[in-house]
């Protein structure tokens, strides 16, 4: 199964990337002013 | 298309892409959905085959499936993900060249698949058939794609990004990395190719492809489609805009481990087989997730559902999206799976997940979509898609429960075993068994297209009588920038 030797180091880093991706998220303030988000799509066209 | 230097020039949405991908969108899906009639027909009268090569159904399965999932389902997240992208960062399309580019290319690897896969060149890897040419150029639109939908969200004139645009960011990404490492081949001629893994280790490359392809590109892509279209149709907010969030990351993280399942009782070892079981399991949550927050997106406000079609479309892709995500879940349990494996069961799961979910988020989305890319407010005929609506459910519905029972009774009937140890059944008598189940979904099947050609009429009219006019980008309020 000398597959995973390739599979499981990938994924891992994808978790790392994706670990990245929301810190990023959360100190980029995009969590910051959930409840009225959701509702700012609907103004307008 | 940008802002100019004049005040009196605004900018204007980039819609001609979205425009073009939306039809053949609708395009695709009576020819995928026809071609997976004619197999069907032929599983059911094998004399269908005729003898003639490249309409055996070996040749055309594939172009059913490559068909429905890439150029209905893949269009539509072209057409979808580009309209979404635009309105929700305010800002046109960061690059006008290549998004033509993406539209150009996927229709050639489309033309491609059509013409390559009758005549049998096949790299034989399940929903990655086409050849490595076609392999190469998906490679290049894909990099185009990213480069547009990353541009767009990175020139956004809002600070924060839409939640639709994270699962579309999400399966853009994924489906980069799934597609590279499924297909890395050392080719042979210009039709053929080795892949570079060999056996076991290439079942399980094979279907960690598989799996995410549907959790990524027949998912977590679909959920960033509902997650515009049903708040705008509905004209409510997302019922839990925190859960949105929340079932995201906890999705995209779960998704990835859960492909075992499709090797259970295989050569594969069994402790990534109880990984896949498991993840597969703990992904019920975060798909319900999805799911709850979509279908409560009506609450106080379920009296729309009586007489706006559009939206029983969207509310009931989710149920069936409900269903599919309990039903893989429990087919993932290896005990489960020992009798379902290799049965019609899987076919029905894959059609309730096709047809149920992705095909009805799809149409709902579409016929909000259309439209309005030709300066209409409704389609040409909304009792078409009232009918449309009924008819493709019963479809699903036929299909659904045809393929479940076949699957369990030839479950039952495989692992049969008289009281000396031997077979009860043979093979051929469970195919002969399974006959008129096979009838009974090519009704479901039939019905099922017969809604998609009433949609392609609805469009082409509302097309005619409508006219493709210019959306200026609608300006961020100061306040809430």
């Amino acid at each position: 199964m000398d597959i995973l030797y390739l599979l499981v180091p990938l994924s891992v880093v994808l978790v790392f990337v994706v670990i990245g991706l929301f810190w990023w998220a959360l100190h980029a303030g995009q969590f910051d002013n959930i409840e009225r988000e959701g509702g700012r799509i609907l103004g307008g066209d | 298309m940008s802002v100019t230097a004049k005040a009196s020039q605004p900018a204007v949405y980039n819609d001609g892409v979205v425009r073009g991908f939306a039809i053949m969108s609708v395009i695709y899906g009576v020819v995928g959905m026809l071609v997976g009639v004619i197999i069907a027909a032929q599983l059911t009268w094998p004399e269908l085959n005729m003898g003639i090569e490249w309409i055996t159904y070996g040749r055309l399965r594939p172009l059913h499936t490559n068909a429905v999932i890439f150029a209905f389902g893949g269009s539509a997240l072209f057409a979808t993900s580009y309209y979404i992208v635009q309105r929700t960062c305010h800002t046109p399309l960061f690059s006008n060249g290549l998004a033509w580019l993406t539209f150009w290319g996927w229709n050639l690897a489309i033309v491609g698949a059509v013409v390559t896969l009758p005549m049998g060149w096949t790299s034989g890897k399940e929903y990655a058939e086409l050849i490595w040419p076609i392999d190469l150029l998906i490679t290049v639109v894909w990099v185009a794609y990213a480069v547009v939908f990353f541009g767009t969200v990175g020139t956004r004139k809002v600070k924060h990004i839409y939640v639709a645009n994270w699962f579309f960011g999400a399966y853009i990404i994924t489906i980069a990395l799934l597609h590279i490492f499924n297909n890395l081949a050392i080719p042979t001629s210009a039709t053929h190719a080795y892949s570079a893994y060999a056996g076991v280790q290439d079942a399980m490359v094979q279907w960690w492809y598989g799996h995410n392809a549907v959790g990524f590109f027949l998912t977590a892509a679909f959920l960033g489609m509902m997650y515009y279209f049903i708040p705008k149709q509905a004209e409510r907010p997302v019922y839990s805009y925190r859960l949105s969030i929340v079932h995201f990351w906890a999705l995209i993280f779960t998704y990835m481990w859960a492909g075992p399942h499709h090797l259970h009782y295989t050569a594969l070892p069994d402790w990534t087989q109880s990984v896949g079981m498991v993840f597969s399991l703990i992904l019920l949550a975060p798909s319900w997730g999805g799911m709850i927050n979509g279908i409560m997106t009506l609450s106080g406000a379920w009296h729309k559902l009586r007489d706006d079609p559009i939206l029983r479309f969207l509310i009931v892709s989710l149920s069936f999206y409900g269903m599919s995500t309990f039903e893989g879940p429990m087919m993932s349990i290896k005990t489960v799976n020992a009798l379902s494996h290799y049965t019609d069961w899987t076919v029905g799961h894959v059609h309730s997940g096709a047809l149920g979910w992705v095909g009805l988020v799809s149409m709902g989305s579409l016929y909000y979509l259309i439209p309005r890319l030709f300066g209409q407010k409704k389609m040409y005929s909304v009792p078409a898609i009232e009918i449309h609506f009924w008819v493709a459910t019963i479809g699903i519905v036929l299909y659904i429960a045809a393929m479940w029972i076949a699957g369990v009774m030839q479950g039952l009937m495989w692992r049969s075993v008289n009281p000396d140890g031997s077979l009860t059944y043979t093979f051929v008598e469970s195919v002969k068994a399974t006959f008129p189940f096979y009838v009974i979904r090519l009704l479901g099947g039939l019905l099922y297209l017969g809604g998609m050609i009433l949609m392609l009429w609805n469009v082409t009219m509302t097309a005619l009588r409508g006219r493709a006019q210019d959306v200026p980008v609608l300006a961020v309020n100061p306040a809430h920038a």
